[in-house]
């Protein structure tokens, strides 16, 4: 389709509106109240064009291209007319631009300029006044509101939080939330996508006031340093500081979008409890230290008990938070220079059955498609997984599916803001995943909703599958999970029929005894609907952490190297001691929490942390410490002290995000740049640095710690990355596998499925938590995160204002569990386990089913994983996180009961 | 940032995840009825706000949310269309509305005086309800009544030819209780 801006004709595409054509092409179409993510209203008046053929004027932004139309961009009395526009808007508009926040990124201001219109000469009084002083984020000004409306949309459109309208009328007219409260007391989620989209000086970041106006900073493109969504954003810096955080608009992860943590939790970096200087503990007492000195002792006491005791003795943990290379060289450095396979990460806690359970059944463990679509999916299956909170902007194409009219069944014991969103709500009881599956699975074999020819002819198992499922017809699930049979047999039917289906799933889902099973009971499912290896579909599960694919793909694992190559592979191990110049170390190592128990044994000597902070992520922290504590060498290498420093021989600081350069790999598998953006406090230098240093001292060069150089070794070394360097994803990341230069990357996983190589059904029965509620512990607990802080709460609780907003731990449980212990709502209340006990504020909501209770594990003030079950999945090795009997008691005081002996020596004073 | 208030160190919602319902006392089950076989979607909302102020007599603030869930709207969306039309009424009205024209035969004839004498009588400003909830004040640009100038209208009926003393007399009848007809809110 060909249209004729201007005299010049452009090529259109089918449904394009004009304003989209124009822009597409670099034609100045003045607009304020186009936003490319929100539909066209069309009521700024300032993108009216003149149509061939048509009466009057139209706006651009709402006139859908035809073939042959003939447009005028400007013509006088166009120009008339947004003259006037402009003049009437800045009739009603304070003359501040001086002092305006907005100065130099105010469309308005542009205008202006470009039409050469003035401030009216009489000052006009204010309209509105601002008083809203509770939001640490966002500062509304409805006196320079220009009504556009893009805030109130984009509020509605992209988050669904809808905090936001338009009230009263004519004059009068003001964006407002519910009864023209704060936005503290509406359902705003401080996502800040309103101030993204703000055009003039209306809406503008809290964090950010006084701190320089646009000109004034330096931008540097990065990536998320919270969860594995990845979203693509700049830092905005100033005098060695980052002052703020805008979205990346063009990134295909998070298309301009962000959550609060995302857009507001970006200061820890300059926090005063930064780690500055080495420090060794001499006397008992962590003392500091030069560089030097910290890297001879390490290298000294290593060498010591690698004569000792040989690399047995050794256990490493890389970080999900980490960049590849730092994984890629520590993995290196405890494999190569110490000799040993023991090297896990925390996806141990979160996703180690995904790729354990994947990798059976479809041949690898990672989130099969894309974000991006999701949105395009018409069924969703979201099981286990909170992801509102867990993955603020992934969850953004779900629901933006639903809104087209997709399906989506939400599986969760809790009713969550996604079960909101539902067209099916199966709240089953915690842990009963399995005959959930199953059952779904024996309705879609029963009423012929499989993909036949899929199921059979590239799968191998159906027979064995049906004969398991077959034991669970659904009046059997119901009696087994809670949920009534007829919405069983829907949600089978809404998924079978569904042309496409994706499923999503997070810790829900792994974090359980069988988790492994649980994972392949998914895989089942979208291989027998023939749901895998297409696009719009696919097993998806989240990744947590915004390194945790990457701190996996290089092989910061026990028994695979980079890119899952397996470590008990002849060619494998001779490939890469080739490359590394060392013997390879033949033996599988060991799981996080095998090493654990191994530590508590006085087996393994040494540790080395990059990245970790154990004492609150482990199950059953105070076992983990007292197996810490027997350590002889235990190297801590962070950014901030944290609880495990109480016990570390040797504290390095390393230089965290914004101060380092590398990629980080999302959970699409987009392998995206990070970027240095200041510099690190004190002495703190990159993970890369450290471990190549100490390299060195133990007598071996395992490379330079250039991140551009180690990269090219992964790729040199990883078939599946090998396409991948710096300079292609300089601007937009690749999704692995890409095996080439030319490679364009992969977009979803196993397409092959459906030529090539066969699935596997593994067909699993239920288990039930292996601690179920008693009469002494007579309430299941589980754990997960919330949407205001990320894991130990590292980087949200050294952020300001992301405690102002979420201070606290809070007990969720239902109104009636309340009621039948005789506590009120908001009463602290004391939760006993079998393993220990951690005071906390009851909160009441309906989110909670009667019978269960939710912690997060964010606050060290109440470490929940004191309770946890260490009871652990046999093939992935993670603990049972999502299930435990715990008891609530009254504490009939509200001061929370003093911390631990062992958290209060972390000299961690967070303020 | 300083925050002004200690207790704004509270949790937002994600975390617990509920809003604060507005709590006016207002008795919602009355609402079921009035909203008996409207569709639940965003259509409906003009009709159930029609609906919810003929059975309360304005839109208090807990029907309002009540009606935004029920209607599977948004509560911020409800607001926006209730404070748009002037139909709407977000505050309790008096048992008697008084309507004082401030058309120009009304204007030349002493409306403003008027206005002053009923706002000085009821202790209210124009637009407000007497706090015994007898009397709501509002102006009109124009009745049509111009043959009658200045007048005002108290619970529907006419009341012409005013001066200020009238004019509290005629408030005076409704106070004492004795006008006929009244209207029932």
């Amino acid at each position: 389709m060909q249209v004729t801006i201007n005299d010049r004709v452009y090529e259109a595409r089918e449904g394009e509106t004009i304003l989209e054509v124009a822009l597409r092409n670099g034609v100045r179409i003045p607009n304020l109240c186009y936003d490319r993510r929100l539909a066209p209203t069309g009521q700024c008046r300032l993108c009216l064009v003149e149509i061939e053929g048509a009466r009057g004027l139209q706006p651009s932004c709402c006139m859908v291209v035809r073939d042959g139309m003939v447009i005028r961009t400007s013509t006088e009395e166009i120009e008339d007319i947004r003259r006037t526009v402009i003049r009437l808007l800045l009739t009603e508009h304070p003359n501040d631009c001086l002092r305006c926040e907005a100065n130099g990124a105010c469309a308005l201001q542009d205008l202006a300029y470009e039409y050469g219109v003035d401030f009216p000469q009489k000052p006009r009084q204010p309209k509105f006044e601002v008083n809203e002083q509770d939001n640490p984020f966002i500062v509304r000004d409805y006196d320079k509101c220009i009504l556009c409306e893009r805030c109130v949309r984009i509020c509605s459109e992209v988050q669904g939080a809808n905090a936001l309208t338009v009230a009263c009328r004519g004059s009068e007219s003001v964006v407002s939330t519910f009864l023209g409260g704060t936005l503290m007391d509406s359902p705003c989620v401080l996502c800040g996508h309103c101030v993204d989209t703000c055009p003039v000086g209306a809406l503008v970041d809290r964090k950010r006031l006084g701190c320089g106006r646009t000109h004034d900073f330096v931008r540097v493109r990065t990536t998320c340093s919270h969860c594995g969504v990845g979203c693509g954003m700049f830092l905005l810096v100033r005098h060695g500081r980052i002052v703020a955080v805008e979205p990346h608009h063009a990134s295909p992860a998070n298309r301009g979008s962000l959550c609060v943590k995302g857009r507001y939790a970006y200061d820890f970096p300059h926090h005063p409890d930064r780690l500055t200087t080495p420090l060794i503990r001499r006397n008992g007492e962590l003392q500091p230290a030069t560089w030097d000195e910290a890297l001879e002792y390490v290298a000294t006491r290593m060498k010591q008990t690698l004569a000792e005791s040989g690399p047995g003795a050794f256990a490493g943990w890389c970080s999900s938070c980490c960049t590849n290379e730092s994984n890629y060289l520590f993995m290196k450095f405890m494999r190569a220079v110490i000799g040993t396979n023991t090297v896990d990460n925390c996806a141990r806690n979160c996703h180690a059955p995904t790729v354990a359970g994947l990798a059976t059944t479809l041949g690898a463990g990672a989130m099969t498609n894309s974000i991006a679509e999701l949105q395009n999916a018409p069924c969703i299956l979201a099981i286990g997984t909170n992801m509102t909170e867990t993955h603020p902007v992934l969850a953004l194409r779900v629901r933006k599916a639903v809104q087209q009219g997709a399906k989506l069944i939400v599986a969760d014991p809790r009713r969550t803001e996604l079960a909101d969103l539902a067209t099916t709500y199966l709240p089953l009881r915690v842990g009963t995943d399995i005959p959930l599956l199953n059952g779904m699975m024996h309705v879609i074999i029963k009423e012929g909703l499989c993909h036949e020819q899929f199921a059979t002819e590239r799968c191998e198992g159906l027979e064995e599958l049906k004969a398991v499922v077959a034991e669970y017809p659904p009046e059997r699930v119901a009696e087994i999970t809670g949920i009534p049979a007829e919405d069983i047999i829907n949600a089978a039917r809404e998924f079978g029929e569904a042309e496409r289906a994706a499923i999503c799933y997070t810790m829900g889902i792994t974090q359980h005894a069988c988790g492994t099973d649980n994972v392949q009971s998914i895989a089942n499912l979208a291989l027998l609907t023939g749901n895998v290896g297409r696009e719009n579909a696919g097993v998806n599960p989240l990744r947590g952490q915004s390194n945790v694919q990457g701190a996996c793909d290089m092989g910061g694992l026990p028994n695979v190297l980079t890119g899952y190559q397996r470590m008990d592979d002849p060619a494998v191990q001779a490939k890469f001691g080739e490359a590394w110049g060392c013997d390879m170390p033949a033996e599988i190592g060991l799981k996080h929490t095998e090493a654990i128990l191994r530590m508590g044994e006085g087996q393994i000597r040494c540790l080395y942390l990059m990245g970790e902070q154990p004492l609150l992520t482990d199950v059953d922290v105070n076992h983990a410490r007292h197996c810490l504590e027997r350590l002889d060498l235990l190297v801590m290498q962070d950014n901030f002290p944290g609880e495990t420093s109480a016990l570390a021989h040797v504290v390095l600081p390393a230089t965290g995000w914004g101060e380092t350069d590398g990629t980080f790999t999302n959970t699409e598998r987009r392998v995206q740049r990070v970027r240095r953006a200041v510099l690190p406090p004190g002495e703190s230098k990159p993970d890369t640095w450290i471990i190549c240093e100490l390299a060195k001292r133990m007598g071996k060069d395992i490379g330079s710690g250039n991140a551009k150089d180690t990269w090219n070794e992964i790729a040199r070394l990883t078939p599946t990355m090998a396409g991948i360097s710096y300079e292609r994803i300089e601007k937009t990341g690749l999704q692995w596998p890409c095996r080439t230069p030319a490679d364009p990357g992969t977009k979803f996983l196993h397409a092959d499925l459906w030529t090539d190589r066969k699935a596997k059904f593994m067909p699993v029965h239920h288990q039930p938590p292996a601690e179920l509620p008693d009469e002494e512990y007579p309430l299941v607990l589980t754990t997960g995160r919330r949407l205001y802080h990320y894991h130990t709460g590292m980087r949200t609780h050294h952020s300001q204002g992301i405690d102002d907003v979420a201070p606290e731990e809070l007990v969720e449980m239902s109104p009636q569990d309340g009621q039948n212990l005789g506590i009120e709502d908001g009463e602290m209340v004391r939760v006993v386990s079998r393993r220990g006990e951690v005071t906390a504020r009851a909160t009441f909501t309906r989110r909670s089913p009667v019978g269960t209770i939710f912690m997060s594990f964010h606050f060290r003030e109440s470490p929940t994983n004191v309770l946890t079950n260490p009871v652990l999945d046999p093939k992935a090795g993670i603990p049972e996180f999502k299930a435990c009997a715990v008891r609530v008691e009254k504490v009939g005081e509200t001061a929370p009961t003093p911390l631990p002996p062992f958290l209060q020596k972390g000299g961690d004073d967070r303020g | 940032m300083p925050m002004k208030d200690p207790l704004a160190r509270r949790w937002r919602k994600g975390g617990p995840g509920e809003l604060r319902r507005p709590d006016d006392g207002a008795d919602l089950s009355l609402l079921e009825d009035a909203l008996q076989g409207l569709p639940r979607n965003e259509m409906s909302v003009i009709p159930a706000l029609q609906r919810a102020q003929e059975v309360y007599g304005y839109l208090p603030e807990s029907v309002l949310a009540q009606i935004a869930d029920e209607l599977r709207v948004p509560w911020a969306r409800v607001y926006g269309v209730a404070t748009f039309y002037a139909q709407f009424h977000l505050k309790p009205r008096g048992r008697h509305i008084v309507l004082v024209c401030r058309g120009t035969a009304c204007h030349v004839g002493g409306a403003s005086e008027i206005l002053g004498a009923l706002e000085e009588r009821l202790g209210i400003r124009e637009g407000e309800t007497t706090p015994d909830l007898m009397f709501t004040l509002e102006t009109v640009a124009c009745l049509g009544a111009c043959a009658l100038a200045p007048v005002i209208v108290v619970g529907g009926r006419y009341y012409g030819h005013l001066d200020e003393a009238k004019t509290l007399a005629v408030i005076d009848m409704y106070t004492d209780g004795n006008a006929a007809p009244e209207v029932q809110p």
